[in-house]
């Protein structure tokens, strides 16, 4: 797999909790290609969390190593965590972690202004990312003046303004209605047609049905690893 | 995160908690009016003191020799006193020798003075300072006639009964009539009026308008001084140069007229401005002194209210601080955000304390004689040290937001 994104060999993450040591990941090997729709699912404390923090890097692994885009990335510190998380990945999180005071563009040019991206620049680039998710005409709205799944877009077209290696998802439809996680599925799906590397991390089996490729995670470990042969369409086409 | 990017997030940050911001920079802003005031009052006080005290008191550029100082603002004591009482009174002729020597280009008048009693109708004015000068003293004084004319050196020569007014007896005399040409009893010597002086305004609250001047030979004189003795010899140089030259020649000139060795102390007091004003000098040193603590302690109280704040800030937007550190804000990134909110409270606080500093100088200025004058450069350090409090009081909570590990720090609700 030479076109490999994500490569986990032996990856391990213990946590020192008081007196107890909890392992949370026991030696994952993992490799994601380019372009694979992945959902991440497990009963919880099955690492699930630790392990999209770790392929976040908003955390590093006590051992193994982990290769992001041609990077060895486990052995990073704070800072040079910080630039990958700005130039490789996009995060969406179920509570969409938006900022409450500032516009849907102004959240939106926020990993721009971390990437030193000048003003005009920036303000091109995350009007054409809210366009893409459809919201073209609420670029001045605050998040409390949108919807959930106006929110959640908003959260995506801020995922996706660098052009990220990946699309990491955590739980994105957990705070959303039925109708609104099919809406916001239907994005995932054609950003993932348009060429986009997309990890879900979820719990529901109906959500994680969409990925083409599911992975369970059990006692820090993969406990399964599966083309999904069938992935749920949204019969709708995308926006 | 560029400079002028984080300083608009700290605008919209204080912005969105008006009061509270208010109340966090009232500190510095208690700190800077207190700088701002007290150097426009002081300043103000420094242009009074030398424009209006020294220089109608003394005279712009002038110096007078006397037997002992009558303007008494610095140090005093019972033996210098006594000395000053040792000196033999300066005379028509110590004036003469002068005017006879003096190389420096100077104006010399002889002058004296004295309270004495106005008589005009069977009204009476006592206690009027009568001056009884040569004809410079008018050019020396720079005072304007504003009506009527001042008299001539023919006429002190020949010891004409006149007198020039100060302009508050020409209004108050004579029941409103036109004061010119009416004749008024100096201590009962009969003078008639030929000019009235400009108003001079006050000092202290105490009127310079209330004098008369007649010549040096008047009748008046004989109420004054003694055949011959006289108060001051006033000469004026033509700048500050030229009169400390003047100051030392005529030192020297009645040294040798006195005849005095070397070693032997003076036995003659030359009076001059700066040496009145060395005095008040003194009080504003110890102002200006005693300023710094003052600013210094409202500023570090200020400080410590916008540290907690900022600290208080850290903790009420970790979750901010999580979503921007996963979005690639680096450590320095909110080191940044934190220390440039900081100052720009802290400078809010300034720019405020300035505008009330101003605002109270100009009340001192409009309710008081004193011309109060905000003084550039000291705006200049009021932004100053703004900026300083607020880094260095944002330094501690910066950091402490920078070290936040964004996975704990997303989980805060």
């Amino acid at each position: 797999m030479s076109d490999a994104i994500i490569r986990l060999t032996g990856i391990t993450r213990e946590y020192q909790m008081g007196t107890e040591c909890v392992r949370a990941l026991r030696g994952v090997d993992l490799a994601i290609a380019r372009n694979e729709y992945v959902a991440i699912m497990g009963p919880s404390g099955s690492g699930k969390s630790t392990m999209m923090n770790m392929l976040g890097c908003l955390d590093t692994p006590s051992g193994g190593e982990y290769w992001l885009n041609g990077q060895e990335v486990s052995r990073l510190v704070d800072d040079d965590l910080a630039r990958i998380r700005n130039r490789e990945i996009g995060f969406v999180f179920q509570t969409f972690n938006l900022l409450p005071r500032a516009s849907a563009l102004a959240n939106v040019e926020l990993p721009l202004v971390y990437a030193g991206v000048p003003t005009k620049e920036r303000h091109r680039r995350a009007e054409a990312a809210l366009t893409r998710v459809g919201l073209g005409d609420r670029m001045d709205h605050r998040p409390n003046e949108l919807s959930g799944g106006q929110r959640q877009r908003v959260a995506i077209a801020r995922a996706l303004v660098n052009e990220p290696s990946i699309l990491l998802a955590d739980e994105p439809t957990g705070n959303l209605d039925s109708a609104t996680s099919v809406e916001i599925m239907r994005v995932f799906q054609s950003l993932h047609e348009q060429g986009q590397t997309v990890i879900l991390v979820t719990h529901e089996p109906d959500i994680a049905e969409h990925a083409h490729r599911v992975i369970v995670l059990r006692d820090g470990m993969v406990e399964s690893d599966v083309r999904n042969a069938h992935p749920v369409r949204t019969t709708v086409a995308a926006a | 995160m560029p400079f002028f990017e984080a300083v608009r997030l700290a605008l919209s940050s204080i912005r969105a908690q008006k009061l509270k911001s208010f109340f966090s920079l009232v500190g510095v802003l208690i700190g800077v009016t207190f700088l701002i005031a007290v150097v426009s009052i002081v300043q103000g006080m420094n242009v009074y003191m030398t424009d209006k005290f020294a220089g109608a008191l003394i005279g712009v550029n002038t110096f007078q020799v006397r037997h002992r100082p009558n303007i008494q603002t610095g140090d005093s004591n019972e033996e210098l006193r006594r000395q000053y009482q040792r000196n033999p009174r300066v005379t028509i002729e110590d004036a003469e020798y002068l005017k006879d020597r003096m190389k420096t280009p100077v104006r010399i008048a002889a002058t004296g003075n004295d309270a004495v009693t106005l008589t005009w109708n069977g009204k009476s004015a006592p206690q009027i300072q009568v001056n009884t000068v040569e004809a410079e003293f008018f050019a020396i004084k720079h005072y304007d006639i504003a009506e009527g004319r001042a008299f001539s050196a023919q006429e002190v020569n020949v010891g004409a009964a006149v007198v020039v007014l100060g302009s508050e007896l020409g209004e108050r005399l004579f029941d409103g009539r036109d004061p010119l040409g009416q004749t008024i009893g100096i201590g009962g010597l009969p003078h008639r009026v030929i000019g009235v002086v400009a108003k001079q305004g006050t000092i202290f609250g105490i009127s310079m308008d209330k004098f008369v001047i007649t010549p040096l030979t008047s009748p008046a004189r004989r109420l004054v001084n003694r055949p011959h003795v006289i108060d001051d010899i006033q000469i004026q140089a033509t700048n500050p140069d030229q009169m400390r030259a003047a100051m030392e020649e005529a030192t020297i000139l009645m040294r040798g007229r006195r005849g005095l060795r070397p070693g032997e102390p003076d036995n003659f007091y030359i009076q001059s401005a700066e040496g009145a004003l060395s005095g008040w000098d003194k009080i504003s040193k110890v102002l200006f002194m005693a300023l710094p603590g003052l600013v210094a302690i409202s500023l570090v109280v200020g400080g410590i209210v916008i540290m907690n704040i900022m600290l208080m800030a850290v903790t009420e937007r970790t979750r901010e601080i999580g979503i921007r550190k996963a979005l690639g804000a680096k450590r320095a990134d909110i080191m940044a955000q934190f220390v440039v909110e900081s100052a720009t409270l802290s400078v809010t606080g300034a720019v405020l304390g300035i505008v009330t500093g101003i605002l109270l100088a100009f009340t001192v200025r409009a309710f008081t004689p004193l011309p109060a004058a905000v003084a550039p450069w000291s705006i200049g350090v009021g932004v100053g040290l703004g900026i300083l409090v607020g880094m260095v009081a944002g330094v501690y909570p910066a950091r402490q937001a920078s070290k936040l590990d964004p996975i704990e720090a997303l989980r805060q609700e």
